[in-house]
């Protein structure tokens, strides 16, 4: 049935989207996971057709980063809905909420801007729940006579919650931070360390060479423990991260910064002024960066992290800024 | 996982709710449940503070001191040095 055949009177808009996910979608998830390229996988917003809606059909919110919306039209195969895409400059639903982008002023805008009045006959939308930090229902209602049902949080979801007629169980209501969930969000901060690495790859071969007076395979062994550093700072602590001590995460990753330490001290042939060095600084690498994951995750608060870059931060910029002189002075 | 300072700002006022359950609806970590037309704070700790609560408050019942929990953006407050408000960064 078209839009049309229900007597609403509109031809609707032109864009379908199929549920149908294919290689090229694959393939630029994964690389926007990995942080190339993120800020320009968007899908121009308006109202899109998912299957074959009609005026009676349901009107569902996304935002318009392109992952966002593949794995909302991915979960709808099968479906007819309309699917109304907000500009929320290609971020993901939560934050985008969080900045404001996804929120009360771009929804009505957006609303009366692919005049949904005349595309639907009913006045119900379902809002993700996750942006519901950046929407507020009643104001919605107030501006536009839409009333806003809050959706799963997971796209996944929402095709038992529309067979259920819009209704959520408490289990599609609750953030989870998975081990999956947590690796899903750990190549980004892998990447960023890719520069930091390589400068500290210069630097300990430039000691290897004032030392030796020629490049040798010590410079590979003192690259070891920074290699096992980054590795577990930013893969090992995600994934253990419920298992390792304490709540604040600079010391979750301080502790699984000494475990890395202690066997590289165990196992590589290192002197005790350089291995000292070389412990203070990968701790204070494994720390800093389980600190920078607060961000990634879905339970931490400000004034947490306040607290954490107040009381973290210091001890280790000392760690590292001592770490560097040992680890100098050990090598020369 | 249990984070620092969970929900240490949220209050709520129990005289100004009127129950319509929004709260309840949006929370993602089952802070409130509604019972007898009344919300009330049952799991306080698992609070992040991210303010939907608030946003969908009508009654304007729900207070909480809002903000993303991202240890970038602190620290990139600092480094600017302005005082400003943390602003994500990563989308």
């Amino acid at each position: 049935m078209g839009p049309g055949s229900c007597g609403c009177g509109h031809a609707g808009p032109p864009q379908t989207l199929g549920a149908k996910i294919g290689w090229r979608d694959v393939l630029g998830g994964w690389k926007v996971r990995w942080g190339f390229g993120r800020a320009q996988y968007t899908v121009a917003p308006g109202l899109y057709r998912v299957g074959a809606p009609d005026c009676g059909s349901p009107v569902l919110v996304t935002a318009n980063y392109k992952l966002t919306v593949d794995s909302v039209r991915r979960s709808l195969v099968g479906l007819s809905v309309w699917l109304l895409v907000m500009d929320t400059k290609g971020v993901n639903v939560w934050c985008a909420a969080g900045k404001g982008t996804f929120g009360t002023e771009e929804l009505v805008r957006r609303i009366q801007a692919v005049n949904l009045r005349e595309v639907v006959k009913h006045r119900e939308l379902v809002v993700p729940q996750l942006g519901a930090t950046g929407v507020a229902a009643h104001d919605v209602k107030r501006a536009t006579g839409f009333s806003v049902h809050y959706g799963p949080v997971r796209a996944c979801d929402l095709s038992a919650y529309l067979a259920a007629g819009m209704k959520a169980t408490s289990a599609m209501r609750r953030v989870t931070f998975g081990w999956k969930e947590r690796l899903a969000v750990a190549p980004v901060e892998l990447v960023a360390a890719v520069g930091p690495l390589l400068a500290i790859a210069t630097f300990v071969a430039a000691l290897d060479v004032f030392r030796h007076h020629r490049l040798t395979a010590d410079a590979l062994t003192g690259m070891v423990p920074f290699l096992a550093a980054v590795l577990t700072g930013g893969l090992v602590v995600p994934w253990l991260l419920p298992w390792l001590p304490f709540r604040a995460f600079a010391l979750k990753g301080a502790v699984a910064g000494a475990l890395v330490a202690a066997a590289m001290l165990w196992w590589l042939p290192v002197g005790a002024v350089e291995g000292t060095g070389a412990a203070l600084l990968v701790m204070a690498i494994t720390s800093y960066m389980a600190m920078t994951f607060t961000g990634s995750t879905t339970f931490t608060t400000l004034a947490g992290v306040r607290a954490e870059v107040r009381w973290g931060l210091p001890p280790i910029l000392i760690a590292a800024g001592a770490g560097v002189i040992l680890r100098v002075a050990g090598a020369l | 996982m249990r984070y620092l300072l969970s929900g240490h700002s949220l209050a709520l006022d129990p005289d100004l709710c009127n129950g319509c359950g929004r709260c309840e609806e949006v929370c993602p970590h089952g802070v409130f449940s509604v019972t007898d037309r009344k919300a009330a704070i049952v799991d306080r700790e698992a609070c992040m503070e991210c303010g939907a609560c608030r946003m969908n408050c009508a009654l304007n019942a729900i207070a909480v001191s809002s903000g993303v929990g991202c240890a970038a953006a602190v620290i990139g407050v600092l480094r600017r040095g302005d005082g400003g408000a943390e602003a994500c960064s990563c989308g």
